[in-house]
C-alpha cells in the first residue's frame, strides 16, 4: 500500500512523538532509580513490581488528575501559554535526528543548526513561566535561567562544532557516517577536550546540577514553576528531561558514532539508545555527586574559562581540517 | 524546502498533543479553588506587591557581550562546511576574525563586565 508523502511523514512523526514521550517517562523511573542506588536506597518498588516499572505510568496518571490552580495574581495568558511553548522547542530537537540510517523525522542538511537554534529557544517559554507567575521565586529563577542559558549557549556552540567540523558537514547521517573509522570522541586530544567541553555546557543548558542555581531549592524552592500544578507541571517536566534527553542523543551522535558499532545493521538503533543513555547517566552521576556552585562562580566559568577555551579549540580545530585537506579522520 | 514538511507535522503533533493532554487533565481534575489557594506561594508568608520588578542592570551587560560572540557563532556554521575545501586561506581570515572579537572580550574582562556583581 503506498502512502501519499504527507501522511507517512506524518505516521513517522507520530510514531517518533510517541516514542520520544514514552522514553522520556522511563528515563526518570531510570534516574530516580540511579539516584537511589548511589544514596543506598532502593527507589521506586511498589508501583509494579519489581522495581516499579509503572511508576512513570502511575506519576503521569497522578499530574493528570490533579488539581490545576492558577494563581490570581498571575498573567493568565502567559501563565497557561508557557508550558506548551516551553514543550514545543524541548521535543522539536528531536525532529532532526535519525535514529538509525533513514530513521527519524528529518535528516535536513543544516541538522545540527537547526538542533542547535531550537533547543535554545527554550527559554522563551521558561521565561514566560517564571513571568507569567507573578511570583518572586519564579521571577528570580526565570532572570537566572536566561543569564545562564545564553551563557552556557556559547560554549556549547562551539564545543558542538568541533565533530562539524571534522566531518564538514551539518547533517546529522554524514556526521555518523565520517565516524566509521574512529568515533570523534577518540579523536586525538581535540575529541576528548570537546567532549569534556560538551558535557559541561550541557549540564548548565540543562540547569543541572551543579549548575542549576534557577530551581535551587533551598533558596528558590522550585524555581520557574513553583506556581505550577498538575498537566502543566507535568508538560514542564516532560519538556526538561526530553531536552536533557535531546542533548544526550545529539552528544552520543556528534561523539560517540550514533548508532555504529558491532553487530549487525539492526542494532544500530540499540547502540544509538544505549550510548545516549550512557551520557544521560553521566549527567545524572555529576548530579548525584557534587553540590551547587554561585551565581558569579558559574558565569565565571562560561565567559572567562569554556568560552575562550572552546574557542581556542575550535580554531585549533579548524587548522588541523585546513592543513590535512580533504583526508577524513 | 520540501524536506521541512515533515518538521511542520512534527511541531503540529507536539502542540496538538500538549494541547489535548491538558484539555483531558481539565475534564478529568477537580476544581475547588479558594481565596488562600489561588495567593501566590511564598513559604506561607503574604506576598507583598507585585513580583513584577525592574531587572539588575548586570543581565542586560551580559546579553549585549553574548550578542557579540553570537555573532561570531552565525559565521562559523558556514565557514565549518567549507573550511575542508577553502585551506589555510579561510582559516587565516576566521583566525583575524576570532582574534578582533577577542580584543573585544579582552575589553570586557579588563573592564569588569564578565565579574557577576
Amino acid at each position: 500500500m503506498a502512502l501519499p508523502p504527507v501522511a507517512w511523514h506524518a505516521l513517522v512523526a507520530f510514531v517518533v512523538l510517541n516514542a520520544v514521550v514514552l522514553l522520556v517517562t522511563y528515563v526518570t523511573l531510570l534516574e530516580r532509580k540511579f539516584a537511589a542506588r548511589m544514596q543506598s536506597r532502593i527507589g521506586p518498588y511498589y508501583v509494579g513490581r519489581p522495581h516499579g516499572w509503572l511508576q512513570p505510568i502511575a506519576d503521569a496518571l497522578k499530574l493528570m488528575i490533579k488539581e490545576d490552580i492558577v494563581p490570581a495574581a498571575a498573567d493568565r495568558g502567559v501563565y497557561n501559554l508557557a508550558p506548551v511553548v516551553f514543550l514545543v522547542p524541548c521535543m522539536l530537537i528531536f525532529a532532526t535526528i535519525p535514529f538509525a540510517p533513514g530513521l527519524g523525522v528529518a535528516d535536513l542538511n543544516i541538522g545540527v543548526l537547526f538542533f542547535l537554534a531550537v533547543s535554545s529557544l527554550e527559554i522563551v517559554g521558561l521565561f514566560m513561566g517564571g513571568w507569567g507567575s507573578n511570583n518572586k521565586y519564579a521571577l528570580l529563577s526565570a532572570m537566572r535561567a536566561v543569564n545562564q542559558i545564553i551563557s552556557y549557549d556559547l560554549p556549547f556552540v562551539f564545543a558542538a562544532l568541533v565533530p562539524v567540523l571534522l566531518a564538514g558537514s551539518l547533517q546529522m547521517s554524514a556526521i555518523v557516517d565520517a565516524q566509521q573509522g574512529l568515533a570523534f570522541v577518540f579523536y586525538p586530544v581535540l575529541g576528548q577536550l570537546a567532549f569534556v567541553a560538551y558535557l559541561v555546557a550541557t549540564l548548565a543548558a540543562e540547569n543541572r546540577v551543579p549548575f542549576d542555581i534557577l530551581e535551587a531549592e533551598s533558596e528558590l524552592v522550585a524555581g520557574f514553576r513553583v506556581e505550577y500544578s498538575g498537566m502543566k507541571f507535568a508538560l514542564i517536566q516532560l519538556g526538561e528531561y526530553a531536552h536533557m534527553l535531546g542533548t544526550s542523543f545529539l552528544g552520543a551522535l556528534l561523539f560517540l558514532g550514533g548508532w555504529l558499532g558491532p553487530g549487525p545493521a539492526w542494532l544500530g538503533p540499540f547502540w544509538f539508545l544505549g550510548k545516549a543513555l550512557l551520557i544521560f547517566l553521566i549527567v545524572t552521576w555529576v548530579r548525584w555527586s557534587f553540590v551547587r556552585i554561585r551565581v558569579d562562580q558559574i558565569l565565571a566559568i562560561s565567559w572567562k574559562l569554556l568560552l575562550p577555551a572552546t574557542l581556542v579549540l575550535l580554531l585549533a580545530t579548524g587548522l588541523v581540517v585546513a592543513t590535512r585537506g580533504a583526508g577524513g579522520v | 524546502m520540501s524536506g521541512y514538511v515533515p518538521v511542520f507535522i512534527f511541531a503540529v503533533l507536539i502542540i496538538a498533543f500538549g494541547v489535548v493532554s491538558l484539555v483531558v487533565a481539565r475534564l478529568l481534575r477537580p476544581g475547588r479553588p479558594g481565596v488562600v489557594k489561588l495567593t501566590n506561594y511564598e513559604c506561607g508568608a503574604e506576598p507583598i506587591g507585585s513580583a513584577w520588578v525592574q531587572f539588575p542592570v548586570g543581565f542586560y551587560l551580559v546579553a549585549l557581550v553574548f550578542i557579540v560572540f553570537d555573532a561570531l557563532a552565525v559565521f562559523l556554521f558556514p565557514w565549518a562546511l567549507v573550511l575542508r575545501s577553502a585551506g589555510l586561506a579561510a582559516f587565516w581570515v576566521m583566525a583575524v576574525f576570532v582574534a578582533i572579537i577577542g580584543l573585544g572580550w579582552l575589553y570586557a574582562y579588563r573592564e569588569g563586565i564578565l565579574e557577576w556583581k
